[in-house]
């Protein structure tokens, strides 16, 4: 049998179908545990490769034979191998082409809707990392909001759409990401937009997004609208897109909340994070669909591979947007934290223009999931 | 540190610097150092995984230059 190669953006169709599939994985325990390629209907098993160098007889019988096989490691070299073997005992199964540094890096793009006179409105849904972003198509222009690192992705995008892209803006100094925003921007000759008060210590020139700013996409008035929302970081800020869809970056998630320590500064943050859930959200049309920055778990994601829920449905059902008491909700959003996110220290950093990895050292700091919320 | 043999896996990718060692490591005796040479960052966490579940010991390690350095003792 031959060893087939599976690309990530295959590997995301099955995900967003929720279809079958069974996955050797052959990276270490830890690494394993840490983080992996989540699907509904996924069955895994976790073997070392080293453990399978000199042969894959042990497993054989812990294998199906109905079932697709897709041998994952965490850059190919060790998944070919043992595919290979695997392969040679007569199984029919594939390999991730680029292990899971390329799943991190996959970004599958979904319509969420027209917007008016011909606009466009994609989410970049990021299934390797649960990173969501987005870009606003209209009248031959295109803004990027909270882009991730591989700004080809962007770019080819527009060329494919026939837009440039004239601006890129970040909801907040991102912790568990490394920003395509400012990259992007240079690349296209747009503008680089970030909330002036994540921005005191970054060491480039940028556009200061302000409440009330309202940054217009192509001529036919896609208006967004920029709303201070602190909580997740002092600068945090939403936009409201067309006036139907509100872009709430790492504050509100469709299952949860943002956390208000990746900067070291949960109990400052906590009151402006109360307050903008509590108070700023409502304050706001219940009509809006919500658009956050991530998601965590695959129960958030649609049918249709979107992320994406009215306000009126989140401030039903959203447990962080429904803890009465407000100490209670102090201890929700400050204690009991889940680890933060790989590097999170270094990637702020980068963000900031402080150090200036090269790509390959990027991708080492992204590994693992985002962990940017509390449940 | 007394070093019974110097295996270079510079320059090789996942799998091989492990492949490798695990034959180099049979070339000596239990109690004896293999030094590990490789490049690949994966190494780092890898080979701590597979000595500790192949019953060897990784006694140090260099990662301050870009050829990472690793000792391992050999177990029983």
């Amino acid at each position: 049998m031959a060893l087939h190669a599976m690309k990530p953006s295959e590997l995301a169709k099955k995900v967003v179908n929720k279809e079958d599939l069974f996955i050797l994985d052959v990276r270490t325990e830890d690494a394993f545990e840490d983080w992996k390629v989540e699907g509904e209907n996924f069955e895994y098993k976790n073997v070392p490769y080293f453990d399978l160098i000199d042969g894959v007889e042990d497993i054989m019988d812990d294998l199906p034979k109905d079932k697709e096989i897709l041998v994952v490691c965490a850059k190919e070299g060790s998944s070919i191998m043992v595919g290979d073997m695997l392969s040679d005992e007569g199984l029919e199964v594939s390999y991730l082409e680029g292990g899971m540094k390329a799943w991190s890096e996959h970004l599958e793009p979904v319509k969420i809707s027209d917007l008016n006179n011909g606009g466009e409105l994609y989410q970049f849904v990021r299934l390797g990392k649960g990173c969501l972003s987005y870009m606003v198509l209209s009248g031959g222009e295109a803004a990027v909001i909270d882009a991730n690192r591989m700004t080809n992705i962007y770019t080819d995008f527009a060329k494919e759409k026939g837009v440039t892209i004239n601006h890129t803006m970040d909801t907040h100094l991102h912790a568990d990401h490394i920003s395509g925003g400012r990259a992007l921007a240079e690349e296209t000759g747009g503008s680089y937009w970030l909330p002036p008060k994540d921005a005191t210590e970054v060491t480039f020139d940028y556009q200061a997004l302000e409440d009330g700013n309202t940054i217009k996409v192509g001529d036919t008035n896609i208006d967004i609208q920029a709303l201070y929302s602190p909580g997740h970081t002092i600068g945090s800020t939403s936009f409201v897109v067309d006036e139907q869809y509100l872009m709430t970056g790492d504050i509100l998630f469709i299952d949860s909340i943002g956390r208000p320590d990746l900067a070291g500064k949960a109990d400052d943050w906590v009151g402006d994070l109360r307050t903008t859930l509590y108070e700023r959200y409502q304050n706001l049309s219940e009509e809006l669909i919500v658009l956050p920055a991530h998601y965590m778990i695959l129960d958030e994601l649609n049918d249709d591979g979107s992320v994406q829920e009215k306000l009126s449905v989140l401030y039903a059902q959203n447990h962080g947007l429904n803890i009465e008491d407000e100490d209670e909700f102090r201890r929700t959003v400050t204690e009991n934290l889940p680890p933060q996110p790989n590097a999170y220290q270094e990637i702020r950093e980068t963000n900031m223009g402080q150090i200036t990895p090269d790509s390959e050292k990027k991708r080492e700091m992204e590994i693992g999931p985002n962990r940017c919320a509390v449940r | 540190m007394n070093v019974a043999k110097t295996l270079d896996a510079t320059g090789l990718a996942c799998p091989m610097p492990i492949v490798k060692t695990k034959k180099a490591i049979k070339d000596i005796e239990t109690g004896e150092v293999l030094e590990v040479q490789a490049t690949d960052q994966g190494a780092k966490s890898d080979l701590a995984a597979w000595t500790k579940s192949s019953g060897h010991e990784l006694i140090d390690t260099d990662e301050s230059s870009d050829v990472l350095k690793f000792w391992i003792k050999k177990g029983e």
